[in-house]
């Protein structure tokens, strides 16, 4: 690439660059993308010019950044925007994002790399190709500028934005050169370089969010909110038992309502109504008589389902296990033997925007738009339900109110709306569920108890520790083939001995780590944290019952079980000084401590409680720490750590979904309560990242919530809570 | 047939007297920001302000208001998002996913009317809103932004721009 230091360079062909990228294995996206720069794509950036997939310069500066990952309220929109704006050297204030759709980027072959959101990964996993996206772009504008003014692109400089030649005191805007430079070759990728961490100026500060305006004076647009011309509205209700069918309807008791259209049977095992809005919709659906057929499982209840677990704590078969030395020979010959049994429910979702999903099906061609957290997979529903081949398919981007896990691979309710829409050829159809619906219908949190025995010394070591999860497998419903050889690490989220991602923060001996599955017939999914949440709980609570029959303190204990695993530590640390572990608190007021490690970051917690003599608990303050690697906006870290705390500590307080005959019987806020903001903590985060690897933020740190406070709890009344949601619990 | 006033004009709700306020307002009104979130008054997504009362508008029959109320949604709080509570809103990145965010805007807009400067126990009294991103400890210290008034929510503002 020589002849890219005085410019003129387009020696490289840009399907030569290409192909030749693509052969290189490099899958760097900029230049595997150039052949699809079509007059289309530069019409929907506006008056801009296309720099490279990532970035379009508008003539007045602006520079327009192209987001694939969806945004829920975790922040990745703002955050994405500032790693590319900081390679690009722009100027943040002239800033604005556009979001991609599936559709155009199947059309690229992918161009935009995976439009996934779950995991936490919207970063981490995208990182580097953005920054370097945002790197060439600045590359090919300095270029266009060392062009334009004749001189060795070394001595061009830019800063936000404005391209300068110190010598002979030139200086131009971005926009201006925005032309000349996508007219260039992109640069080797072996030529860019990222800028160390240490020199962010728009990344790891804590800028304000891109997305913000909108969200206050009720102008964004949610799916929910969409208006087209023509629209109809449905309403849906699914076979309330699970795994029960639709038997009959009686169709004509409703079809004089007004505004109603049409009933249709979708799939086997659901009723919805058309009509021409959606409270008439829902109000001739719950006039409409349905006879259901509930099928065997409307004899399962919580206490069915609870035995059936419980007998997974002493079966023969494991599905997954982890072993160190011998477990059980420690215990055998323990000096003091610790043990505890305990359980945490199904959780819903209850994401604030339901579920919804707006179709119009043409002949040739079908729409969607849908709050979704896997854009692909939305476009893959649409198109199989609908028979419409993928590229007559498109799916308009909404961003979700809420997703906390419920919105990724299931799509149901995306393939509910087609089958509805395929009712009404070339008219849009709305399909919003009830929250009694969203209540009824979730991918529900797993539900699981655990056994766990530990053995001590004469000195108080911990020597031998056997932990057996019994449970429902969230792979065993969504993704059979993660279940490998009957084997489910999966449900072990937390204990692994890997490093990297969920990888336990202590070194036993002696340790047995197993997992018995127990699938009952309720469907499971991914939920903010996933099983880091029921494990961090069952890891952390017995951990302080072990330091507590030890005798020593619960800080001091875990710190002595944890010099193998220093990055653990440190946030352990981190948590406990900010927490002012050791110092006095009001009277009345105790402290717990947690630290667990999920989706490649990890977290400590300390929690100060107090617990009245009726039995009320009040969570005055806690410190969450957390290092996760780099930090990209630590005010929106902060903003996810808080956010964590508020769903953990509700799902602490009060989360549960019990069955009866079959079905959850928990179907609006009024028996699923939520925890407001008088219960709300004060929250203090602690960012301590290392810059060394790149961690998730949206989910890590909520597996230590509940235990935090749950030690807490166990230091205010002396007792240990073995079962969630405390609602159930008498705690004096 | 009611007339409704909303956001000051005088609307005819050609619609059956018992149906919601919340889906009068998103439906034939066409004005989306006021939010569906429960349908039984207890999340406070729907909440709009009728004669300065914040009300949760899923559990108001049409039928039961009078053409003499006056409703504001959360796009008649003001002109241009330059309500204090908005402003502090912005000011120190309240929202995050949003949804929620015009019921707890139009919650804490009553809540400052009548209470010029809130303590955290009249916010815990007044702000029953559910939000699920978790944005309580950012709310309760924008309730108190607002209530201090212009010169601080300048300050905030450009403290962190």
């Amino acid at each position: 690439m020589k002849k890219m230091i005085f410019g003129n360079a387009a020696k490289i062909s840009r399907r030569k660059f290409m192909v030749s990228s693509a052969a290189a294995g490099g899958g760097l996206a900029l230049g595997m993308n150039l052949p699809f720069l079509s007059d289309a794509h530069a019409q929907r950036a506006g008056t801009g010019t296309e720099i490279n997939i990532w970035v379009v310069v508008r003539p007045n500066d602006t520079c327009v950044i192209r987001i694939a990952r969806s945004e829920m309220g975790q922040g990745t929109l703002t955050g994405l925007a500032q790693l590319v704006a900081e390679e690009l050297d722009c100027d943040w204030k002239k800033v604005t994002t556009e979001g991609l759709t599936p559709g155009r980027n199947l059309a690229s072959k992918r161009a935009w790399g995976n439009m996934s959101t779950g995991g936490s990964q919207g970063i981490r996993q995208s990182q580097d190709y953005v920054r370097r996206g945002g790197a060439a772009a600045r590359m090919m504008l300095l270029q266009a500028a060392a062009d334009l003014w004749q001189v060795p692109v070394a001595e061009v400089t830019v800063d936000k934005g404005i391209v300068k030649h110190g010598p002979t005191f030139r200086q131009i805007g971005y926009g201006k050169v925005a032309a000349a430079a996508a007219k260039l070759p992109p640069p080797d990728p072996k030529t860019i370089k990222l800028k160390d961490p240490k020199d962010w100026k728009i990344a790891g500060k804590p800028l304000k969010r891109l997305d913000t305006a909108a969200k206050l004076n009720g102008s964004k647009i949610y799916a929910i909110d969409v208006k087209l011309p023509g629209m109809l509205n449905a309403a849906i209700k699914d076979s309330p038992v699970f795994g029960g069918k639709l038997k009959s309807f009686d169709e004509a008791k409703i079809a004089k309502m007004p505004g109603v259209k049409k009933v249709v049977r979708v799939k086997d095992s659901a009723i919805a109504v058309v009509a021409e809005t959606w409270w008439q919709a829902k109000t001739a659906l719950d006039a409409l008589p349905v006879v259901w057929d509930e099928g065997p499982n409307a004899s399962q209840s919580s206490a069915t389902i609870a035995e059936f677990i419980k007998a997974g704590l002493t079966s023969e078969q494991t599905n997954g296990e982890i072993k160190k030395g011998d477990a059980l020979a420690a215990i055998a010959g323990a000096a003091k033997k610790v043990e505890a049994t305990y359980s945490t429910p199904f959780l819903s979702h209850a994401c604030m925007e339901v579920n919804n999903a707006t179709v119009k099906l043409s002949a040739d061609m079908a729409e969607l738009w849908v709050p979704t957290q896997n854009l692909e997979a939305s476009l893959a529903a649409l198109s199989e339900e609908s028979g419409i081949p993928l590229n007559k398919c498109e799916v308009h981007r909404h961003d979700l109110g809420g997703g906390f896990g419920r919105r990724g691979g299931t799509q149901d309710y995306v393939r509910q709306a087609v089958v509805i829409a395929k009712e009404f050829p070339g008219t849009p159809v709305k399909l919003i569920w009830s929250r009694e619906e969203d209540q009824a219908h979730d991918f529900f949190r797993p539900i699981s108890q655990c056994k766990a025995t530990a053995a001590l010394d004469a000195q108080g070591n911990l020597t031998g520790m056997h932990i057996r999860l019994s449970g429902q497998s969230i792979n065993a419903w969504l993704n059979p083939a993660g279940v490998v050889n009957g084997k489910d690490r999966r449900q072990l989220q937390g204990f692994w001995e890997e490093p990297h991602d969920a990888q336990i923060g202590y070194t036993v001996a002696n340790s047995l780590i197993e997992y018995t599955m127990r699938n009952t017939h309720v469907p499971v999914g991914p939920w903010r944290g996933v099983n880091t949440n029921q494990n961090g709980v069952y890891m952390e609570c017995f951990m302080e019952e072990i330091a507590r029959a030890a005798g020593k303190d619960s800080l001091e204990f875990r710190r002595a079980l944890m010099k193998n695993h220093p990055k653990h530590l440190a946030v352990l640390n981190a948590a406990a000084e900010k927490g002012n572990w050791g110092k006095p608190l009001p009277a009345g007021q105790y402290r717990g401590i947690a630290q667990f490690m999920g989706y490649g970051s990890y977290s400590a917690a300390t929690a100060e409680v107090s617990v009245s003599p009726q039995g009320k608990l009040k969570v005055h303050r806690m410190v969450l720490a957390l290092n996760c690697g780099h930090a990209v906006n630590p005010d929106q870290i902060a903003a996810q750590v808080e956010g964590s705390v508020a769903y953990g500590l509700s799902a602490t307080l009060y989360g549960d979904c019990p069955v009866e005959k079959g079905r959850m019987t928990s179907l609006n806020f009024d028996s699923y309560e939520i925890m407001k903001i008088a219960e709300m903590p004060k929250v203090e985060t602690v960012i301590v990242p290392t810059y060394d690897f790149w961690g998730g933020v949206g989910e890590p740190t909520i597996c230590v919530v509940a235990p935090a406070v749950l030690n807490a709890v166990f230091a205010a009344t002396g007792k240990p809570v073995r079962s969630l949601p405390l609602k159930d619990i008498k705690l004096v | 047939m009611a007339k409704l006033n909303i956001n000051g004009r005088v609307r005819d709700a050609n619609v059956p007297n018992d149906t919601p306020l919340l889906w009068f307002i998103r439906e034939q009104v066409g004005l989306t920001g006021t939010k569906y979130g429960c349908g039984v008054a207890q999340c406070g997504a729907c909440s709009v302000h009728i004669n300065g009362e914040v009300q949760r508008s899923c559990s108001i029959r049409v039928g039961d208001i009078k053409a003499t109320d006056k409703i504001v949604t959360i796009e008649g709080l003001s002109a241009t998002t330059s309500h204090p509570v908005q402003q502090a809103w912005a000011a120190l990145d309240v929202p995050q996913c949003g949804y929620c965010q015009s019921g707890q805007i139009m919650a804490a807009a009553a809540l400052l009317a009548k209470t010029k400067k809130p303590t955290d126990s009249d916010i815990d009294q007044a702000m029953t809103n559910i939000c699920r991103c978790g944005t309580y400890q950012r709310i309760r210290a924008a309730v108190h932004l607002a209530a201090e008034g212009r010169s601080a929510l300048n300050r905030a503002s450009k403290a962190r721009s």
